[in-house]
């Protein structure tokens, strides 16, 4: 589908970004539109983690523009870029939960500051089991997360980054370290959502299945640019030696 | 040469370091009274700091009166000054062994405990979700334990002198039959307002200092779980030193004020 006339929620231009002498991003672009699946494929160290670290404000880009929902992110002040958050869901490749907070706190936690951002908010608690539902989790609810799996943390990561409605959710890396059977599950999930809450996703990963199964379309990364764009099946079948060694194993 | 450049490099490290502490401190002094105020937390990490080295200050505390007792006796035995004792230990526990002790107690259960909880958030990426999630980590996690510290160190170094003198009043019960009415009839007689004072204030330094140190360690910890050992280790051993430097300021500026 041409969406070339269609506003991006998410814009990149010119992305450049050095830790040292080590120059990791060097002129990434990349738009993602609205209810669209962008995966974002690259080696080990290509700088996919950095890139989405910047989308969110983790990491100052040297040089570019990052822009949200015609807002520009690396220009605006402290309580704007906490706002605008709220409007991005972030799943972590260690699922990040807080680990000494049970799973409802974990979840209550992003409500504590920006619950009068949702529109039809019903109350902390239905919020809280409202999202667990929605990954199948709601009999974890009072458990700490060293009492979880790996992929039950997964998810429950994914509900936390549900909980505030965001139009936007980019998951790092959210199927390694999990056996296939959980990746699957995870992939499954992360589709329902897509289509449940029409959100736009930046997906990064290495897994070929992942991309396969999830993708609209996908960016291949390497040596801190855009390498190749393309569907799973332009790029997969693409007779680029660096683009198929992607898709080989 | 290699000597003097490494030197040079080591105390250019020591010197940006201590530079970024005082900007961390700066930053807890500008988010403590800005709102919004995480009281929930704040007590949270009062009765985590309370309770933690609640035990070890009262058996370090009901020790070092004890030791001290001990150790003395035949001392002022010998110029026939035991009647001093209750004066001597209540004065050198309040005014300096009691504050110092319990707070190094205190750096190395609070401080590298709160160095490894905080490192080991930042190597599993906890604070980045709570950074994206729009909520500052900065006030709910550092403000929250700089300002226990504060306060609850002070409060730990009262309860240690406390069971100190306790400590203490036993042995001279026992090896000397002095009664505890008569210790601490001349305990509180020996003690004046400026041996509290000064000592309780600097307490409150001592406090801030495990804080600031610990959850300055812990919140900018790097290179992995190797990363969280380096910051709670880092945060006793700089803990230790500063304690001793506050030690040596306040005894210099209550001099000063107090003539002591």
């Amino acid at each position: 589908m041409d969406r070339k006339n269609e506003k991006p929620v998410l814009e990149l231009k010119d992305i450049h970004k050095s830790f040292g002498d080590n120059h990791v991003l060097k002129g990434f672009n990349l738009k993602l539109y609205k209810g669209e699946n962008l995966v974002i494929m690259g080696k080990s160290g290509s700088g996919k983690s950095v890139m989405v670290k910047c989308i969110v404000g983790l990491i100052q880009p040297d040089s570019g523009s990052i822009t949200i929902k015609d807002q520009d992110i690396i220009t605006m002040g402290q309580k704007e870029l906490d706002f605008l958050r709220t409007e991005i869901g972030f799943l972590f490749q260690g699922s990040a939960l807080y680990d000494s907070m049970t799973v409802r706190e974990n979840l209550e936690f992003p409500l504590r500051r920006h619950k009068d951002k949702i529109e039809d908010f019903k109350g902390t608690d239905h919020a809280v089991k409202e999202a667990l539902k929605s990954v199948g989790l709601l009999e974890a609810i009072d458990k700490m997360p060293a009492e979880l799996s790996g992929g039950m943390q997964r998810r429950v990561a994914l509900a936390r980054a549900l909980i505030l409605k965001p139009e936007i959710i980019m998951y790092d890396e959210p199927t390694t370290g999990l056996d296939p059977i959980t990746a699957n599950e995870i992939i499954q999930l992360m589709r329902n959502i897509q289509i449940e809450y029409n959100t736009s996703s930046l997906i990064i990963t290495h897994d070929v299945d992942c991309a396969r199964v999830i993708s609209n379309r996908m960016i291949l990364l390497v040596d801190g640019i855009n390498y190749a764009e393309g569907t799973f099946e332009e790029l997969s079948n693409s007779d680029d030696p660096q683009t198929s060694a992607f898709f080989k194993n | 040469m290699v000597n003097a450049t490494l030197i040079l490099e080591r105390s250019k490290a020591f010197f940006a370091e201590i530079g970024d502490m005082t900007f961390f401190a700066g930053r807890f002094f500008r988010e403590l009274f800005s709102r919004p105020f995480e009281f929930k937390e704040l007590l949270k990490q009062c009765y985590n700091v309370g309770n933690r080295s609640l035990f070890l200050v009262v058996v370090t505390g009901f020790i070092l009166g004890l030791v001290f007792t001990l150790q003395s006796r035949p001392t002022l035995m010998q110029f026939g000054a035991e009647s001093w004792m209750p004066s001597m230990i209540s004065i050198s526990i309040v005014r300096e062994i009691g504050p110092v002790i319990i707070s190094l107690i205190c750096a190395g259960k609070i401080g590298s405990g709160m160095g490894a909880e905080l490192g080991s958030m930042r190597v599993t990426e906890q604070i980045d979700a709570m950074e994206v999630s729009g909520t500052n980590p900065f006030k709910f996690l550092i403000v929250t334990r700089i300002l226990a510290t504060t306060l609850m160190v002070p409060l730990l170094v009262i309860l240690g002198d406390t069971i100190a003198l306790v400590g203490s009043a036993i042995v001279e019960n026992l090896k000397g039959g002095v009664s505890y009415t008569l210790y601490f009839n001349q305990v509180f007689d020996a003690l004046s307002f400026t041996d509290i004072l000064p000592a309780t204030v600097k307490t409150v330094f001592f406090g801030f200092a495990i804080g600031l140190v610990g959850t300055y360690k812990g919140y900018n910890c790097a290179k992995g779980t190797v990363g969280v050992g380096e910051a709670s280790n880092s945060a006793v051993v700089f803990t230790s030193l500063l304690l001793f430097i506050i030690d040596f300021i306040a005894v210099f500026v209550a001099d000063i004020f107090f003539e002591i």
